[in-house]
C-alpha cells in the first residue's frame, strides 16, 4: 500500500469509525421498531435494552467520526443529514424487521461479530475507539448471550419453532459473509493498530454460532448464492432508504432547529 | 369446587363464623393503617377490587406503550431517541411489575392479557388518543404522566402492600419521565415559530384529556356513587378523583406559564377565595365515548396489542416446551 496522504489518513480513519456507528445506528433502529411488538413484555424490555445499547455505542462512535473528520459535524448531523449512499453500515443490519427468528438469527451473527470485534478494540491505538470498545464489550456479550439462548429455545422447542428458526437462519444467511469482509478503511485501520481486520475474526465468529447451532439441534444454512457486498461502500439494499426517511423526516423538516 | 352442590356448609370455614372471623382481622388491620399482604385473609370484594384494579392499571401500562413507541422512529435527535426508547421500556417494566402484584392475589398475567385483548378489561382511555406530532411525546410526559402521578403517589399508601411497593418504583421513575416530557416542550416552546406552534397545538389536544383522567366527579353529591367511598374505607383510594384533579391543575398551571403556553380553557382563573384554580367544565360526554370504544385509537390499541400476542405465541410455546424438554434432567452446560 502507498503511504496515504493526511487527507487520506483523515478520510480512511473516520470511514472506519462511522462504518462501526452505522452498523449500531441502525440496527439500533430496527430494535427500535420491536418495542410494543415483541411475543412477551419482558422481551419488549430486552430489545429496547439491546437497542438502547446499541444507540449508546452509535452516539459515541457518530460523535468521535465527526471529531476525527473535523468539519463540524456532530452525531445528529451524521444520523439525520447523510443519505443512503453515505452511510457504511452491513446491509445485514438495515434488513426490514421479520419475525422473531429472523430478528435471534440477525442478532446471533451480529453480536458474535461485534462481540470479537470489540474485545479486540479494547487495544486500539485510537483511545476513544478504545474506551468505547471498552464499555461496549460487556454489552454485547450480553447481546449475544441472549440471541443464542433464544436461538436454542427455539431450535430445541416446538416442530414449529424448529422450522421457523431454520427458515430464518436461511433468510440471513446472504448477510453474513459482509459482516467478515474486510474493506479499504479497515485494512488501512488494522495495519496502524487502530481498527481491526474483519477476516480475522471469522472463523472465531463462525465457531461460535456453529456451537450454538449445534445446541439448538439445527443444521448450518446451505450457503447462499448470492451475498450482501460493499455496503461499507455505501451500497445497501433498497430497505435503507426507507429507513432513513422515516428516521430523518422530522429533524430534516426543520433545518437548523434545536430538540 | 368442594361441597358447594349440598347447598349448605359442610365444615365451619364455610360458615358465617369463618367470613365475620376473616372481616375482622382484615378491619383490624386496615383500622391499624396497616398493609394487607398476600398470605392474608381479605374479604373477596376487596380482593376483585384490587385485582380489577392493579389489572387496568398494568394494561394501561403496556398499552401506555404504543402511543409513544409511535416516535421512536422519528425521534428527531439521537439523545431524544435514546430517551424515549429508554422511556417506553420502563413502562413495560411497570406493566411487569404490576401484573406481578396482580398474581399475588390469584389471578395470573396470561388470563389478564386475555381480558384485555378481549375488552373485558379496559386501560387508561388517555391511550386513546393519537400522538401525531414529537410535541406530543413532551405533551404525554408532562400532562398525561404528570396526572398519573398524582393519582399514583397516594397509591404508595394504598393498603395492599405489593401494590403499594410497586407503586413507589413506579412513581420514581414516572417522576422523570415527566421531567423529560416538561423538557421537550421546554426546548419547543423556546424553538422556532413551527416548534413553538406544535407544542401549544399538543397542550391544547392534551389537556382535557388529562383532565379526565382522575375519572368523573366523585366529590359532594357525587361521592355516595360509583366505588369511591368503599375504596376509601378499604384504604386503596386515599382522596377523591375532584380533590386530585385540582391538586393536578393548581399544579400544573404554573408550569405552563414557565413554558409560555396558554392551556384551552377560558374560564381558567385563579380563585383567591378558595386558594385554587377554577376550571372551566369538562366534557363528561367525551369522557364516556371514549371509554365505551369511541375514541380514535381504541380498536387500532388493542388489535396493535392482539397482534404482538398472538405472532408471538409460537415463540412463548417454544420457550415452554423447552423448559419443559430440559427441566426433566436433561440439562445441558449454558450457552459459552
Amino acid at each position: 500500500m502507498s503511504t496515504p496522504t493526511t487527507t487520506d489518513t483523515t478520510l480512511l480513519h473516520t470511514a472506519y469509525v462511522l462504518g462501526l456507528g452505522d452498523d449500531a445506528l441502525v440496527y439500533s433502529h430496527r430494535l427500535g421498531e420491536w418495542l410494543t411488538r415483541a411475543p412477551q413484555i419482558e422481551e419488549d424490555m430486552a430489545l429496547g435494552n439491546v437497542g438502547l445499547d446499541l444507540l449508546g455505542q452509535a452516539r459515541s462512535l457518530l460523535t468521535h467520526a465527526g471529531e476525527l473528520e473535523g468539519r463540524g459535524r456532530d452525531e445528529d448531523a451524521l444520523a439525520y443529514l447523510r443519505d443512503e449512499r453515505s452511510f457504511r453500515n452491513v446491509q445485514l443490519v438495515e434488513q426490514p424487521r421479520g419475525d422473531f427468528a429472523d430478528e435471534m438469527a440477525r442478532m446471533l451473527w451480529f453480536a458474535s461479530y461485534q462481540l470479537a470485534l470489540y474485545v479486540r478494540l479494547v487495544d486500539s491505538a485510537d483511545e476513544v475507539l478504545a474506551g468505547v470498545a471498552g464499555k461496549a464489550v460487556k454489552e454485547v456479550a450480553y447481546h449475544r448471550d441472549h440471541a443464542a439462548q433464544w436461538v436454542v429455545r427455539l431450535g430445541d422447542g416446538t416442530p414449529e419453532s424448529h422450522e421457523r428458526m431454520a427458515a430464518a437462519l436461511q433468510r440471513v444467511a446472504p448477510y453474513v459473509a459482509e459482516l467478515t469482509s474486510d474493506d479499504e478503511a479497515s485494512v488501512w485501520a488494522a495495519e496502524r493498530g487502530i481498527g481491526v481486520l474483519p477476516s480475522s475474526v471469522e472463523d472465531e465468529v463462525h465457531e461460535y454460532v456453529a456451537s450454538v447451532l449445534a445446541q439448538a439441534t439445527l443444521e448450518e444454512p446451505e450457503p447462499a448464492r448470492w451475498h450482501a457486498r460493499d455496503g461499507r461502500r455505501g451500497i445497501h439494499s433498497e430497505a435503507l432508504g426507507y429507513l432513513l426517511a422515516e428516521m430523518q423526516h422530522i429533524h430534516r423538516s426543520h433545518p437548523g432547529a434545536a430538540w | 369446587m368442594y361441597g358447594n352442590d349440598f347447598g349448605e356448609p359442610l365444615n365451619a370455614a364455610e360458615t358465617e363464623d369463618y367470613t365475620s372471623a376473616v372481616q375482622e382481622y382484615f378491619d383490624g388491620l386496615i383500622a391499624d393503617d396497616q398493609r394487607i399482604e398476600p398470605r392474608d385473609a381479605m374479604p373477596e370484594g376487596y380482593r376483585s377490587t384490587l385485582i380489577r384494579q392493579i389489572a387496568q392499571h398494568a394494561h394501561s401500562e403496556i398499552i401506555g406503550m404504543q402511543p409513544e413507541g409511535n416516535w421512536i422512529t422519528r425521534a428527531p435527535s439521537l439523545r431524544r431517541k435514546a430517551i424515549l426508547m429508554a422511556k417506553v421500556q420502563d413502562e413495560a417494566g411497570h406493566g411487569l411489575y404490576l401484573y406481578s402484584a396482580a398474581e399475588t392475589l390469584g389471578v395470573d398475567r396470561a388470563e389478564l392479557l386475555d381480558k384485555l385483548h378481549n375488552g373485558r378489561q379496559k386501560y387508561s382511555s388517555i391511550f386513546n388518543y393519537p400522538t401525531l406530532t414529537w410535541a406530543d411525546v413532551g405533551a404525554i410526559g408532562w400532562l398525561v404522566d404528570g396526572a398519573a402521578i398524582m393519582n399514583q403517589v397516594p397509591l404508595c399508601r394504598c393498603s395492599y402492600g405489593p401494590y403499594a411497593r410497586a407503586m413507589i418504583r413506579v412513581c420514581k421513575e414516572e417522576s422523570f419521565h415527566q421531567r423529560q416530557g416538561f423538557e421537550i416542550l421546554w426546548t419547543l416552546a423556546r424553538g422556532t415559530d413551527e416548534q413553538r406552534a406544535m407544542a401549544q397545538d399538543a397542550a391544547d389536544r392534551w389537556w382535557w384529556p388529562a383532565l379526565m383522567m382522575f375519572g368523573p366527579p366523585d366529590s359532594g353529591e357525587a361521592a355516595t356513587q360509583g366505588h369511591t367511598a368503599q375504596n376509601m374505607a378499604w384504604g386503596i383510594k386515599r382522596f377523591s378523583n375532584d380533590d386530585l384533579r385540582q391538586k393536578f391543575v393548581d399544579m400544573t398551571v404554573p408550569q405552563a406559564d414557565k413554558l409560555g403556553l396558554t392551556l384551552p380553557d377560558p374560564d381558567l382563573r385563579w380563585n383567591e377565595e378558595r386558594g385554587h384554580y377554577d376550571i372551566g367544565p369538562i366534557d363528561w360526554d367525551e369522557f364516556w365515548r371514549v371509554l365505551k370504544g369511541d375514541g380514535p385509537c381504541n380498536s387500532q390499541r388493542v388489535e396493535h396489542r392482539r397482534a404482538a400476542h398472538e405472532d408471538g405465541a409460537w415463540v412463548r410455546e417454544a420457550a415452554a416446551a423447552y423448559a419443559a424438554k430440559h427441566a426433566a434432567g436433561e440439562v445441558r452446560g449454558a450457552v459459552a
